[in-house]
């Protein structure tokens, strides 16, 4: 058992690999949650224009992504790019692929958010003479962020796990490099340093959500 | 006239809340818009400084055309104050930072003058110790007193006041009041939706009473209150008086 799961050895040995990829998977969400809150801002900010001409394609984009398995739409653009002329490598494609998707599930928490904010802090700031986007920037967003901050920790939370996907494409990131350390030790060992290197890294996010949304429950009580 | 509305109409989809208002006010003047629930009153105000886009007329507020597509309407707006019922003050800043806020990202100012401005402000409606308060930290009547702070920082030429007593305890409307008497008495210019009628009586220079999105009569507070012209004024003021 500790021979198969815990071999010490194994666990020196595959140590720098192991641990390469978990660097790549610290940087790999330190693009994707960014660039995914960048695009959830736009379309949070577009769900409030009234047009039906930026409605329409808006709710249709959302819709789509968020119906779409990331994994399928990573090996679609992994898969189908090269054939489009554009040569991207995984690290771009998995970049590419949560922008569309993680970006579609922030758009929503911080629409909502936005929703959360009475109207009359906008007219509020308006009437002092700030811009619509000012009003925004300095009124509605801090305080839209602030009530969904238990949802954009937990969609945060799903998006460090999801990039374990990026190893279907050959990124080196936490997962992808300690199958490569089992196939050479023919040990599932690196694999359990794998999980437990996750857990590690995501518990305390676990911990701080179930703090935001005790502290939610009891505001609203 | 430093406020001039002409032949306001407003259109919310099928209802027809404004019917053709004028309004002029002169400078320095203290003009109190009376009248029933629905009547069109806040929306009038809120026309004055198109938090509310007419549907037709025109407005002109310090020689500003406020309709005009090349107003810069931010610039305009810094030129007339407004208080809401709800004070609507930034609940995640301080009363300073209220304050503050539009002198630094409208008028420019930089932190230092912004915040001297801001605290000079606070000390007009006697709030000055409470600069560092968050809204929720405040009684309603200090909110309230804290959201005109917010509006006078900017040294508007007019102050909009829509119910601004109507969502505080009795007990704390007194220093509300006051703060806009001494308001008044630096000479501001204030249009004021309100049904504090005693107010009305003792600091109004005219009384504008609407139904049914127009103006039916207006005059000197003593003329409407003791001898309104018309039947709906009549009714109107005896039911208030009654409460």
């Amino acid at each position: 058992m500790i021979q198969s799961f815990f071999n010490p050895e194994i666990i020196v040995a595959a140590m720098p690999i192991v641990l390469a990829g978990l660097f790549n998977t610290i940087l790999l969400s330190l693009i994707v949650v960014p660039l995914g809150l960048a695009g959830g801002l736009v379309l949070a900010m577009l769900a409030s224009v009234k047009s039906p001409l930026v409605r329409w394609p808006l709710m249709a984009w959302v819709d789509f992504f968020r119906a779409f398995p990331p994994l399928v739409l990573l090996v679609l653009l992994f898969a189908g790019l090269p054939f489009a002329g554009l040569e991207l490598g995984g690290f771009a494609c998995v970049a590419i692929a949560f922008f569309l998707n993680t970006g579609s599930y922030y758009g929503e928490i911080l629409r909502a958010g936005i929703d959360s904010v009475p109207h009359g802090q906008v007219e509020a700031a308006r009437s002092t003479g700030l811009s619509g986007l000012q009003a925004m920037g300095y009124i509605v967003l801090p305080q839209a962020v602030r009530n969904v901050l238990p949802d954009l920790l937990s969609n945060t939370l799903e998006v460090v796990k999801l990039t374990s996907l990026g190893s279907v494409v050959a990124v080196p990131e936490l997962l992808y490099q300690a199958r490569q350390a089992q196939s050479i030790t023919y040990n599932p060992t690196p694999i359990v340093m794998a999980a437990v290197i996750y857990f590690l890294i995501l518990w305390p996010l676990v911990r701080l959500l179930s703090r935001l949304e005790n502290r939610a429950l009891a505001g609203r009580g | 006239m430093i406020v001039s509305a002409k032949g306001i109409h407003k259109h919310f989809g099928h209802l027809h809340v404004l019917k053709g208002v004028d309004l002029e006010v002169a400078e320095r003047e203290l003009v109190f818009v009376i009248g029933p629930s629905g009547s069109g009153k806040s929306t009038l105000l809120r026309c004055l400084n198109r938090l509310e886009q007419p549907s037709a007329g025109s407005v002109t507020v310090d020689g500003i055309d406020m309709l005009a597509p090349a107003t810069d309407i931010n610039h305009a707006r810094q030129r007339i104050g407004m208080v809401f019922q709800s004070f609507n003050l930034y609940p995640h800043m301080t009363a300073l930072g209220n304050v503050a806020l539009a002198l630094r990202k409208v008028a420019g100012k930089s932190r230092a003058e912004a915040d001297a401005l801001g605290l000079a402000a606070l000390e007009r409606v006697g709030l000055a110790d409470r600069a560092t308060h968050r809204p929720l930290e405040l009684s309603g009547g200090q909110q309230q007193r804290v959201a005109i702070a917010r509006a006078i920082a900017l040294e508007p030429r007019v102050m909009l006041f829509d119910e601004p007593t109507s969502a505080l305890d009795p007990e704390l409307v007194g220093s509300v009041l006051a703060v806009m008497r001494s308001l008044r008495e630096s000479g501001m210019t204030m249009i004021v939706v309100s049904h504090e009628m005693a107010f009305a009586r003792n600091a109004a220079d005219r009384v504008v009473f609407m139904d049914d999105g127009l103006i039916l009569e207006q005059g000197p507070p003593a003329a409407i209150f003791e001898n309104p012209a018309h039947e709906r004024t009549r009714a109107f003021i005896g039911q208030i008086q009654r409460h």
